[in-house]
């Protein structure tokens, strides 16, 4: 059974070559879409089956696919990877990607490129899988690629508005500046270890390196470098924002679930480097502390639905790189797999509610559509209380209070780390209840123009049940995952809390950001008006809505100035060596053009002096 | 060869050049085609001086005496009056001659150049009566008459076709 | 005295034809470019007869009676096309049937 795991990428990938390629009527596309990724999912349900009934040598298993290149001693090879962390992943975005397709065939059922959206679809869900499942750091960098080319078609799929093809660009753009710094990482990985097998990088790394070596720190650095651009994280997190300008599903599958999840994977993947290389490791728990809270902040201000979600999104995965960074390392997974269904089931009941209001997006223009969009309510409701981390009914809380609980214990905890985990709590409560109550309470500010049908509500059912239960497998999760991801144990220097002490102090801020959410926002908003309506109070809003000024920064940092060197270099020599033959051909033609005068006369000088060269010629030479 | 032929074919050569170079210049077509039938009566001459009496009879009958009248035919139709020949004037200035001349000039300077350089021997002269060019044409060279014959029913046709007044159509099938 | 050289012969078949391209190079007229193309026809077969007296073969005779046989075809087509160019230009200017200018 376990021999099928090559299947799992394949078939994705294989359904959208042929949606891509060949021509089909809507539904046919549809079940091509959406079967093929329920294939991938039963398939994975199968292999975990396999796996967790016979478990293979070394609770690992490998499946050689063939020979990538063969180039000295560097033979990386198409190989896939199963243990306990893959597979976790690989279960779960295959579900929800299912989930999600299923949804989309509803949701896009009113597009032109319908074709054209499920094939970039399946082959984002291909690339995706080919990421997780690789053995090799080649094949991995093969699927990052290739998920962040999905993510740019997809973002910019509406491409007759320019607006949208310039988030798909910047989207690339940013994520690029993360790729080059993951190259080379990769390429000093290589110098130094002599391979890119992710097994035999980590049996090496301790061999070749000490604790705190230059090299291991560097390497350490630029992974994280390349997982900052595809997670969103600091600095590289201005794209996600942008990128809601693609269809709803697109920002649920790739901006929630499923690609800024890969940089927490990469981390994940490499934790021996981490180990060996603690000011990395520090690192990373700075950036994902701090983009924890520059983020929580920007969705308090937000007006675009879609967008609270995005930065939410950033938010979470902050918490997640803060986990890998104290040494949490199971802590990150789980909350990885509880942010999958909560935030994926926030965006697609927000799709629900902007197609019910005919694409409004602005929340402020919503309200009391509880009672016309129920399911969209509850659904939201159990999502929203999952992310903000409603004590023991969600399952969010129990991967959220995890992590808290591991920013203060784990082996490079602090208090520090604990009381900003914290904050965000208060920060998410805050930020999730506004939106809730803002959307489903109060006044009706917009009308109900299209009720959902089954294909958008099912998904919907099915991720807000896996939001609750979800976290009641906590425990056999972190004995599953000892194998591959071992949680480091407090070491000298963490603070000692309880984990139920930990828990409770979290419950209550949660609830103090429901109090003052209520406060806020559905009691009444003058309490809102009057704290914007001052100078200091504006001026920070204004901040806090502009992503704090992050965006305005690398526009005049790096932006102008390449613009700017690009437009003076316009002319250069290169360039007008290539012109230059564009402008001889002109000339040479402008020239052979006059011969052609349609003079009788001229054409028989043109004989004659013909014949006069060609005698003298043979003449004289 | 005697003297008297010997002579005639100078005289006659240099006669005919001195009325080609002279028709060529003409502003009236009359003019130029008059000097013209000096010409090839000249290059008749020339022929019989050669050894061709046949050839010398034809150029006369068929080329003076046909195809120049032919174009005599066309002047005459055509009736172009006063301001023709004053377009031609104009046509035919400095500049306009310059060129052709040291064109054709270095042409011929190739031509002689190869000819002398050449050095063919022997001299032209001996009789070839028509006898000999009779049975020639109608022995080895038959098909060629045949082809020919064929040519000028195609000239015929080509040309009574094309010289047709078609009435109504203007220009159609240029 | 001996004969006349065949070079004499052939280099005045050569300026003949010479003349004619002259003139047709020269002529803006069409008709002249017409005339001009006889006198060049009938100095290549001055050439001609010369070389087969020289050799006392009819061959050269032959040759040019074919050349008077393609004259007399070329003329008359040439000058109907003549009429043609005429009657639609009303000019005989050899520039203007330049519509096949690039």
């Amino acid at each position: 059974m376990l021999s099928l795991l090559w299947l799992i990428p394949a078939i994705p990938f294989a359904s959208a070559l042929a949606l891509a390629v060949l021509r089909f009527p809507r539904k046919v596309v549809a079940w091509i879409a959406v079967s093929s990724i329920a294939a991938s999912s039963l398939i994975s349900l199968l292999v975990t089956f396999s796996f967790l009934h016979a478990p293979p040598a070394g609770n690992a298993y490998t499946e050689v696919l063939w020979t990538w290149m063969s180039v000295g001693d560097f033979r990386p090879e198409i190989a896939f990877y199963l243990d306990p962390l893959s597979l976790i992943m690989v279960v779960v975005i295959a579900f929800v990607s299912f989930l999600i397709h299923l949804y989309s065939t509803e949701f896009m059922a009113g597009d032109d490129g319908y074709s054209r959206f499920f094939a970039y679809m399946n082959l984002f869900v291909a690339s995706m899988l080919t990421l997780l499942l690789a053995n090799n750091l080649l094949l991995l960098y093969l699927g990052w690629e290739g998920v962040g080319l999905c993510s740019y078609l997809l973002i910019g799929f509406w491409y007759r508005d320019p607006e949208n093809g310039l988030a798909g660009r910047k989207a690339f753009i940013v994520t690029r500046v993360g790729d080059t710094a993951m190259l080379i990482g990769l390429f000093l990985l290589f110098y130094d270890l002599g391979t890119l097998n992710i097994q035999e990088l980590m049996q090496r790394a301790p061999q070749h390196w000490h604790v705190g070596a230059g090299a291991a720190v560097a390497a350490g650095l630029l992974l994280l470098g390349g997982a900052v651009g595809k997670s969103a994280q600091l600095p590289l997190q201005t794209w996600l924002p942008d990128a809601m300008a693609g269809p709803t599903p697109v920002s649920a599958l790739i901006h929630a679930a499923t690609m800024v999840t890969a940089g927490v994977y990469l981390i994940a993947r490499t934790h021996v480097l981490y180990s060996l290389a603690p000011p990395a490791q520090f690192a990373v728990a700075v950036v994902g502390a701090a983009t924890l809270l520059i983020a929580g902040f920007s969705a308090l201000t937000q007006w675009d639905l879609k967008r609270v979600l995005a930065y939410s999104t950033i938010s979470q995965i902050g918490y997640m790189f803060l986990a890998l960074g104290v040494g949490a390392w199971p802590a990150a997974i789980f909350h990885f797999m509880t942010h999958a269904f909560f935030k994926a089931l926030l965006f697609l009941a927000a799709g629900v509610v902007i197609q019910a209001l005919h694409e409004e997006h602005n929340i402020f223009r919503m309200g009391g559509l509880r009672k016309e969009l129920p399911v969209a309510f509850w659904t939201f409701l159990i999502a929203g209380c999952s992310l903000a981390g409603l004590p023991l009914i969600t399952a969010g809380a129990f991967s959220k209070d995890w992590i808290v609980w591991g920013a203060a214990s784990a082996a490079n905890g602090s208090m520090g780390f604990w009381i900003v985990a914290l904050i965000g709590i208060l920060l998410t409560s805050l930020y999730t209840f506004r939106m809730i109550f803002l959307v489903f309470f109060g006044e009706m500010h917009s009308e109900v123009t299209k009720k959902p049908g089954m294909a958008m509500l099912i998904p919907c059912i099915v991720l807000a049940f896996l939001s609750i239960v979800g976290g009641y497998v906590k425990t056999p999760f972190a004995h599953f995952l000892e194998t591959a991801l071992p949680w480091n144990a407090a070491a000298a220097g963490a603070v000692h809390i309880s984990e139920i002490g930990s828990e409770t102090v979290a419950g209550l801020v949660f609830l103090l950001g429901l109090v003052l959410a209520y406060v806020l926002f559905l009691r009444s908003r003058s309490y809102t008006a009057s704290l914007t309506d001052n100078v200091a109070g504006a001026a920070l809003h204004r901040f806090w809505f502009s992503d704090w000024g992050m965006d305005w920064l690398y526009d005049r940092l790096l932006v102008r100035p390449y613009a700017w060197v690009a437009r003076i270099d316009k002319g250069d020599l290169i360039d007008g060596f290539y012109s230059g033959i564009a402008k001889l051909n002109v000339l040479a033609w402008r020239v052979l053009a006059l011969t052609e005068s349609g003079r009788l006369r001229w054409y028989a000088a043109g004989i004659a002096a013909g014949s006069i060269i060609y005698i003298a010629v043979v003449l004289f030479l | 060869m005697t003297m008297f032929l010997q002579s005639a074919f100078y005289v006659a050569a240099v006669i005919a050049i001195i009325s080609t170079a002279m028709a060529i210049t003409r502003t009236v077509a009359v003019h130029a085609l008059l000097y013209l039938i000096v010409s090839l009566l000249a290059i008749g001459v020339v022929f019989y001086a050669m050894g061709a009496p046949l050839l010398a009879a034809l150029e006369v009958i068929i080329y003076a005496g046909a195809i120049v009248v032919l174009f005599l035919f066309v002047v005459m139709m055509l009736n172009l009056g006063g301001e023709a020949r004053q377009s031609e004037r104009q046509w035919l200035s400095g500049k306009s001659w310059a060129g052709p001349i040291i064109l054709s000039a270095i042409l011929l300077a190739e031509v002689i150049y190869l000819i002398v350089r050449a050095q063919p021997a022997g001299g032209i002269g001996a009789m070839v009566g028509p006898r000999e060019v009779g049975l020639a044409l109608y022995g080895p060279y038959l098909i060629g008459v045949e082809l020919a014959s064929m040519l000028l029913l195609g000239a015929v046709v080509g040309a009574s076709h094309l010289g047709r007044s078609a009435p109504g159509r203007t220009g159609a099938g240029t | 005295m001996t004969e006349i050289p065949l070079a004499y012969g052939l280099i005045l078949g050569g300026i003949l034809f010479a003349l004619g391209l002259a003139g047709l190079l020269m002529r803006r007229n069409l008709l002249f470019i017409l005339i001009s193309i006889e006198i060049m026809l009938n100095g290549a077969g001055v050439a001609f007869v010369a070389a087969g007296s020289r050799w006392g073969q009819p061959d050269g005779q032959i040759m040019f009676l074919f050349i008077l046989a393609a004259a007399a075809a070329e003329v008359s087509v040439g000058l109907a096309l003549l009429l043609r160019f005429y009657r639609q230009h009303h000019t005989l200017d050899a520039n203007r049937a330049s519509e096949m200018r690039s």
